[in-house]
């Protein structure tokens, strides 16, 4: 994995230059997902125990179909790979190929969103029908605003790796490993959010 | 290559404000922010304290005769939620937490100084907003709890105020924690293994994991609470299909071990205080390290005991009844060793061991009516009533509260130079310790006659020991005058305290009082034995 390896190498670097301590914004970031992940974590609970001991009303529509969901999830891990080609683009100094990359992943997370609205506006159901519709949205709400906030922090980055004067160089992975490491924590809720909601 | 956030730079001495504009700026010293937690929190101290003298005004007299019957439920939720959020938590986490902390590891400041700033900065704000709640038209009044279906059916805009809050507080928290885990992981000094941290460090560590792992579950759980409020979706409103023990799971999956983020700090501080005071060193280190791990992993699995009245099946009964009661084999671990550094030690009588003293008093009787109550029989008789606020008390006030006290007397000559005042700190000490037994004791009585909690008239039967309960509450709040004075005579006039008044061997002692910006002058010094008073004593003999 890139992530861990080049920031060992920061690391590294970075003790040449000032020996007093190693970097370790990557340790907060990783505790914050795990905070993160913990949030996801009661919703899901919540959403399973409903399942189990709540029936559905009579009457009631809570009915998802699978094929935009699917591409969802293709499109997210795409974007995974996509990301992890940034990085290795950028660790070889090919700037403007890493930009590309960047620019193409914020575009899959997009078209994620776009979808994610298509289907909100084609669903039977809407926010306060019933207990399963509300859940369903809140779970996929709150999973969308993080690949809301992905994307923005994505472009940002893809910004900054401009070649003249961007920030973002092989001597400073830090901002585009931590978006990464974001990137892949939100994929990976989704495939449990996809498990859980579609396909149980 | 250069982090511009390293902060052994960030705090260079010529950006920082002097004198009093220090602490009333965005600084990001972590001795000020612990400072600007204290006093934050023991303004709201001040708020809570009045809130809960007004409650047992009210309940002096059977009848609802001081304040309506909607406003006592006002002003008991604001009092719960004020005392746990803006007083305990913040004070026993990140008072001393931003205090203490980077002087244990060795280090200049917290790892991330400017996360520090922001996860004290949302205090003040959400703080604010909490008190302002009360006075919107329709007050949050469902309890410190907010459980739903009363948090939803009753007036909403205060409900709302109150849900924002706590989320921001939640926040302030969890920042607060992730910066713990960081600079105890990361930021040791060079040589400073874990086994050689003061205990202090293995609290924080413990609460901060018990912080980062349950905190946003609460956060989560009140989201989706607004939502039933705002949206009028049905997550936990029975009427429309939802349900209500959903949200006390989640509740209490976050709320019970805020119990031991409320407490654990306080057994780490009272393991730095005590020893220091009886010349000895701390007893079990190993074990206590352990016990307070034990206590972390046990304390994310129980909190269903909560619960044994909400229609929990037996199997999950037998769990957490099992699950609640060994708990109590890693605190009576803790608790041995205390009693067990005191024995046979040097023990100085001053304000700061008779707190700690207290504290192990009080706590040792608030432990045994926990264990009492997660006994799912006599749960199910007492659920509800006095002897649940009793016990609850016996932990944070008895138990956290005086150890705040206690830490306040000890560290007060580090932190400003000058002593307190033994007489009135020795008298603030008996004053609270006589006015807390006299006002929760009666009322384990109360609950086992079976008085009900959080209702403002009762049966007139238990007036004259609802009385007695009163008078005890009255010299609580008396009792924060002597400490008040102690305070403010101290900082004028006290008697200097020199760098060392106590012959302390942890690291904060070995620089000067108060420290200067970036805590030492030049290397920060290696503390391998932190407790080792031992040879000292065989030596004196």
């Amino acid at each position: 994995m890139t992530t861990l390896d080049s920031s060992k190498e920061i690391q590294k670097n970075n003790s040449e230059v000032n020996e007093t301590h190693e970097d370790f914004r990557m340790f907060g970031l990783i505790t914050f997902l795990i905070a993160d992940g913990m949030t996801f974590a009661g919703f899901f609970a919540a959403y399973l125990t409903y399942k189990a001991v709540n029936p559905l009303p009579d009457g009631a529509i809570y009915e998802l179909e699978l094929p935009i969901p699917t591409l969802n999830t293709i499109l997210l891990l795409v974007s995974s790979a996509t990301f992890h080609k940034a990085g290795k683009a950028l660790l070889k100094d090919k700037n403007s190929d890493s930009q590309k990359w960047l620019f193409f992943t914020a575009f899959l997370g997009i078209i994620f969103l776009i979808c994610q609205l298509f289907e909100y506006f084609h669903l039977p159901f809407g926010l306060t029908d019933n207990l399963f519709a509300s859940t369903f949205y809140a779970l996929t709400g709150f999973h969308g605003l993080h690949v809301t906030l992905g994307t923005l922090m994505i472009l940002i980055i893809a910004w900054q790796s401009r070649i003249n004067g961007g920030r973002l160089t092989s001597q400073n992975m830090f901002p585009l490993e931590a978006v990464e490491l974001y990137w892949h924590f939100v994929d990976g809720i989704w495939v449990i959010l996809f498990i859980i909601l579609y396909l149980l | 290559m250069t982090i511009s956030i390293d902060p052994q730079k960030t705090n260079n001495e010529s950006l920082q404000p002097k004198g009093w504009l220090r602490y009333f700026s965005f600084s990001l010293d972590h001795k000020v922010i612990g400072i600007q937690y204290l006093v934050c929190g023991f303004l709201f101290y001040l708020i809570g304290g009045t809130l809960a003298s007004a409650i047992r005004i009210e309940l002096a007299s059977p009848m609802s005769d001081f304040m309506p019957r909607d406003v006592y439920n006002q002003v008991l939720t604001l009092h719960g939620t004020i005392m746990i959020f803006l007083w305990i938590v913040p004070v026993v986490n990140g008072a001393f937490g931003n205090y203490l902390i980077p002087f244990y590891v060795g280090a200049r400041d917290m790892a991330f100084p400017r996360l520090n700033a922001v996860a004290f900065w949302l205090i003040p704000p959400s703080g604010l907003m909490l008190v302002a709640s009360y006075f919107v038209e329709g007050a949050a009044q469902a309890g410190w709890t907010a459980y739903p279906p009363l948090s939803i059916t009753t007036p909403q805009s205060g409900q709302i105020i109150w849900i924002l809050s706590v989320l921001l507080l939640g926040g302030s928290s969890i920042f607060g924690g992730i910066n713990f885990i960081a600079t105890i992981i990361k930021l040791r000094r060079p040589g400073l293994k874990l086994m050689q941290l003061p205990m202090y460090c293995w609290a924080m560590l413990g609460t901060s994991l018990l912080v980062v792992l349950s905190t946003p579950v609460l956060a989560g759980t009140l989201i989706l609470l607004s939502f039933d409020i705002i949206a009028n979706t049905g997550f936990f409103n029975p009427v429309l299909g939802g349900n209500v023990v959903v949200y006390q799971h989640l509740f209490w999956f976050y709320s019970h071990p805020a119990v031991y983020i409320m407490v654990l700090p306080a057994f780490g501080l009272v393991s730095e205080i005590l020893p220091v005071h009886a010349r000895k060193p701390l007893f079990g280190y190993t074990t206590m390290v352990f016990s307070i791990m034990g206590i972390v992993v046990l304390g994310l699995v129980v909190w269903a005991h909560h619960m044994f009245t909400s229609g929990t099946p037996p199997w999950m009964r037998l769990f957490f009844t099992i699950a609640t009661a060994f708990i109590a084999v890693p605190t009576g671990i803790k608790f041995f060793n205390w009693v067990a550094t005191l024995w046979g030690g040097k023990i100085s009588i001053n304000s700061a061991m008779l707190f700690s003293c207290g504290f192990i008093i009080n706590f040792v009787f608030g432990g045994i009516t926990g264990v009492a109550l997660a006994q799912v029989p006599f749960d199910i008789h007492v659920h509800d009533t006095y002897f649940v606020v009793a016990h609850f008390h016996y932990i944070v006030y008895g138990g956290t509260v005086f150890i705040i006290f206690s830490s306040i007397y000890h560290w007060f000559p580090k932190v400003t130079g000058k002593m307190l005042n033994e007489k009135l700190g020795i008298l603030h000490f008996i004053i609270t310790f006589i006015g807390f037994n006299l006002c929760f004791a009666p009322q384990h009585w109360l609950g086992l006659n079976g008085m009900p909690r959080r209702v403002a008239e009762y049966d007139p039967q238990f007036q004259f020991v609802n009385q007695i309960s009163s008078l005890g509450a009255l010299l609580m709040a008396i009792s924060t005058i002597p400490f008040l004075i102690n305070v403010f005579l101290s900082l004028r006039n006290g008697k200097d305290a020199g760098d060392n008044p106590w012959n302390a061997l942890t690291p904060e002692w070995l620089t000067s009082s108060p420290p200067p910006v970036e805590n030492w002058e030049g290397e920060s010094p290696l503390v391998e034995e932190p407790y080792g008073y031992g040879e000292e004593i065989s030596a004196q003999k």
